[in-house]
């Protein structure tokens, strides 16, 4: 039956055009490429987070990682994309309309200096990847029908609104949108809002059992490092990307991720030595991890010089969040996705007000550290907002699926692992 | 002077240390195995093939008691661990000849504890 549907939606696809007169090649080129290293992420933050994890449940989060880059890419080009970037809003501006369902109307005419097509394929990989990173929260307890279920809702009533407000919608939603907020490549579309979404998550959920005296280290540091270097590496496509063109912008994104990105892993370590006395591997990827989602909205905005400071708090803030406020507080965020992408992701945000110069090409907005205050408050807005929309939503949706489905595991599939008790797979045999 | 051997179910491992640290034994070897008894446990699914009554994951605990701790260890190990299902696992209790702490060179009940 399903099978039908989708023959029959796939036949009565509309002709689109393929008019290439303003289309630059070189752009092009750079966002096929852009858009490929976005999606390399997703497994990327697999194997990073999967290396966290207990053996016994390593299968569960890459399975979980690879079901975003399959649901969510079906969802967005059947009706995502249309909410997320028509040109034509309803509901006051909070979500786009039905324009490009079915990819209608979208074809290979420029968008920019790109085919439309391409932007929403790249649009497509930040879409994959933001509930993606959810998946840290809620890790080695929430059962696999109920994150299928939680996944699909989640894309379309929270994610969608906020990338529309802040990305797609012609005027912006209460100036979120183009003369609004600076979010260059997702600070608080895809980090506050998922950093959120976590902490949300794991104040409705229970902890996992033995939390937090018996919890066990990480089980192949080795593959978390993996999982960290693909990140870095496809992060360029990330925020270089959100250049939308091979130009100057594009550089400077890429040039201030790099140093960001290095900033923090050098801060964590040094943070290390001085509280733990040893630096470590975990920490020194974190810190990377946490330099490269704080620089994300400020890529646009600000030079490498502020992307020094940038890291530095970024490795600052996220480790204050993880050894200070998680055990204080005692909330189990598996590998913490609110501590690294919500703290660090608030602070990029923020620190884009501060460090925002109309020197850097492509920028037009200057922050407090050049003369205007109140990119700062704009900024702030659009945190609040996100906080708002993404903490209440996400609430509703947790509870939904909790009705419906159920969130976690028994106790028993918990202990037993979930590769096995989820997907009855194991991902390490002992003989042969 | 006994040595313990008991195979249990991995998920169980927490559940036995626990009871076990209660008892006032602390000291335990484990050890990842794999088994087989009478039991089918849950089998593993690789791409539609199904593997039934081959060797299955188990956990091992070595524990060196004295003779005035036999009792508790048992009990402890299958209170915590028994379901009262196929696949509870097995106890076997050894003679343990000597003890060396090397450490200290101690010997005996006084190395054992």
């Amino acid at each position: 039956m399903v099978f039908l549907t989708v023959i029959v939606f796939s036949i009565l696809s509309q002709p689109v055009s393929a008019d290439e007169t303003g289309i630059d090649s070189g752009d092009t080129a750079w966002m096929l490429v852009s858009a490929a290293l976005v999606l390399l992420m997703t497994p990327g933050l697999a194997f990073f987070y999967g290396g966290l994890v207990r053996r016994k449940n390593i299968l569960s989060v890459l399975m979980q990682c690879f079901m975003a880059m399959c649901l969510i890419t079906v969802l967005w080009v059947i009706v995502g994309y249309s909410l997320a970037f028509s040109d034509k809003s309803i509901l006051g501006g909070l979500i786009g309309n039905l324009k490009y369902a079915f990819l209608a109307n979208v074809g290979f005419e420029p968008k920019g200096t790109i085919p439309h097509q391409l932007f929403m394929i790249f649009q497509a990989k930040f879409a994959i990847i933001t509930p993606a990173l959810i998946i840290g929260a809620f890790a080695e307890r929430l059962r696999f029908r109920a994150y299928m279920l939680f996944l699909g809702l989640w894309l379309l009533f929270v994610y969608c609104p906020i990338c529309h407000w802040v990305w797609g919608g012609s005027k912006g939603f209460f100036g979120l949108g183009a003369e609004g907020a600076l979010d260059f490549a997702g600070g608080t579309v895809v980090h506050v809002n998922a950093g959120i979404a976590a902490l949300v998550t794991v104040l409705v959920i229970r902890k996992r059992q033995g939390y937090p005296e018996k919890i066990s280290p990480p089980h192949n540091l080795p593959l978390a490092v993996l999982g960290a270097g693909l990140l870095w590496v496809g992060w360029f496509g990330f925020n270089a990307g959100s250049a939308l063109a091979a130009n100057a912008s594009g550089v400077n994104a890429f040039v201030v991720t790099h140093v960001s990105s290095a900033m923090a892993g050098l801060t964590w370590v040094v943070l290390d030595l001085i509280r733990h006395k040893r630096a470590t591997l975990l920490g020194v990827i974190t810190g990377a991890v946490a330099g490269l989602v704080a620089i994300t909205p400020a890529s646009g905005s600000v030079n490498a010089m502020a992307a020094l400071a940038i890291g530095m708090g970024a490795g600052i803030i996220g480790f204050i969040a993880v050894t200070v406020l998680k055990p204080k507080f005692g909330y189990d965020d598996s590998l913490d996705v609110f501590g690294v992408h919500g703290m660090a992701g608030m602070w990029g945000a923020l620190a884009t007000g501060l460090w925002a110069t109309s020197a850097v090409p492509g920028n037009t907005v200057n922050g407090l550290f050049y003369g205007n205050p109140w990119q700062v408050v704009i900024q702030l807005k659009a945190i609040v907002y996100t906080i708002v929309w993404s903490g209440l939503v996400t609430w509703c949706v947790l509870k939904f699926v909790d009705l419906t489905v159920g969130l976690c595991a028994t106790e028993h599939a918990e202990r037993v692992g979930l590769d096995l008790s989820d997907h009855s797979e194991t991902a390490y045999t002992i003989m042969d | 002077m006994k040595y313990i051997i008991a195979i249990i179910q991995p998920d169980k491992l927490d559940a036995a240390l626990d009871e076990l640290e209660k008892r006032e034994v602390h000291l335990v070897t484990v050890s990842n195995v794999m088994g087989r008894g009478r039991q089918k446990g849950i089998s593993e699914v690789y791409r539609s093939h199904k593997e039934v009554g081959s060797l299955l994951r188990k956990t091992k605990l070595e524990i060196a008691v004295n003779e005035g701790f036999v009792e508790t260890t048992i009990d402890a190990i299958i209170k915590s661990t028994g379901t009262g299902q196929i696949g509870d696992g097995k106890i076997f209790i050894l003679p343990l000849e000597e003890c060396y702490r090397i450490r200290t060179g101690e010997t005996g009940s006084e190395a054992i504890g």
